[in-house]
């Protein structure tokens, strides 16, 4: 157990008062680390899925930590129940917060009921990353689609999310789009709540 | 045409790109979490941070060299003062100050009282060997090995181990002059 048999001169860390969450870091230093990241878990693994999963892993524990404080902190503890009310919180609240803006769109996947899409023209992670082309389709918004996963699990909505870029006619670098499948057991209960 | 004269590290902070603080936080956490289930032994996360943190300091460099525009420093002590006032604040958004020094002028301590990298962070019981902010060491050390100067980098104190500041001790070892890879008169 935490703190027995230890004096300890600092407050529980739970006790602390919760920062307004204001505070910046530049951008490169964020790049850097990230960078790091990427370049820890290339060492790692031996193929690209394995990367993406790695980087998913990651980005779970911090969708689950996002969720945890902007609950807290923005909405007053109000828990979401429905799915599109889950589904704007990630889209804006969760997007501001993290990335300084709200995502470019949201979307509900035509050819699936249970699949909806949230793109972005240029994610902030890979604006300083370039793919070699043996690496092929891998996407490190796969930290991203890990961060919303986190989000959607702890959340009660489980569901498999990918990063996928989707080239667009008109601009250089494709744009990306994080999918989100939902589970069944979802769409049964939105299905019941009406 | 004259250098332009070095800015502050506020102002050129203000100029950067920022991202969310609490991003670079969890994201840290996350890396953190990765090296610990994978390598196991808090002694091995912590060289791996310093390493990573070493990777980082000789790209970084160049950026800080880039857009801050300081003149090349005379001493160590002024070294040390740019990093925490311009350096810290540029990357990391908090200055740090330098005490400490011992009387040849090679140590020095660089105190952070506000580290973005712990907030909401507590060391379990099993971990207390970690140093948390390791990357940081590691960081200052492979920037000031760009510029010539080798360096040692400890962790003096510890606010996640109950102390009430950051202490990062600063040696200079040696400075290594500039060597060319070719011969002039090839």
């Amino acid at each position: 157990m935490i703190g027995v048999g230890k004096i300890k001169q600092y407050t529980n860390v739970l006790d602390r008062p919760l920062s307004k969450g204001k505070q910046e870091v530049s951008l490169s230093a964020f790049a850097f680390l990230f960078s790091e990241l990427v370049q820890y878990n290339q060492t790692q693994v031996d193929n690209i899925a394995e990367l993406e999963r790695r980087l998913e892993d990651a980005g779970y524990a911090v969708g689950a930590r996002v969720l945890e404080l902007l609950c807290h902190r923005e909405k007053g503890n109000r828990r979401e129940t429905r799915l599109l009310g889950i589904l704007s919180f990630i889209h804006s609240t969760v997007w501001k917060v993290l990335f300084g803006k709200v995502a470019d769109s949201l979307e509900k996947g035509t050819e699936h009921e249970d699949e909806y899409m949230i793109s972005e023209k240029e994610l902030l992670l890979n604006r300083f990353i370039s793919i070699p082309k043996d690496m092929g389709a891998f996407n490190c918004g796969a930290f991203v689609a890990g961060i919303v996963k986190g989000v959607l699990d702890n959340a009660g909505f489980p569901a498999v999310v990918t990063a996928h870029f989707v080239p667009v006619d008109g601009q250089q670098r494709p744009r990306t789009t994080i999918l989100i499948k939902f589970a069944e057991e979802v769409l049964q209960r939105e299905a019941r709540l009406g | 045409m004259a250098p332009a004269a070095p800015k502050s590290g506020d102002a050129i902070f203000a100029s950067v790109d920022r991202v969310n603080a609490e991003l670079f936080t969890l994201t840290y956490g996350a890396i953190v979490r990765q090296l610990l289930t994978d390598l196991e032994e808090v002694e091995e996360v912590n060289k791996q941070l310093d390493q990573m943190g070493y990777n980082i300091g000789v790209r970084l460099v160049d950026e800080f060299l880039a857009k801050s525009n300081v003149s090349r420093c005379v001493e160590f002590r002024e070294t040390a003062e740019v990093i925490a006032k311009v350096g810290f604040k540029m990357f990391l958004g908090v200055t740090a100050s330098v005490t400490n020094w011992d009387t040849e002028g090679t140590t020095c301590s660089l105190i952070l009282e506000d580290n973005p990298l712990v907030d909401f962070v507590e060391l379990p019981d099993t971990c207390q060997g970690l140093y948390y902010c390791n990357i940081l060491s590691g960081v200052v050390r492979g920037a000031l090995e760009m510029v010539s100067m080798k360096t040692e980098v400890t962790w003096l104190r510890d606010m996640l181990k109950g102390d009430d500041v950051f202490e990062l001790q600063v040696k200079l070892l040696k400075q290594i002059p500039e060597e060319y890879p070719y011969k002039d008169d090839e």
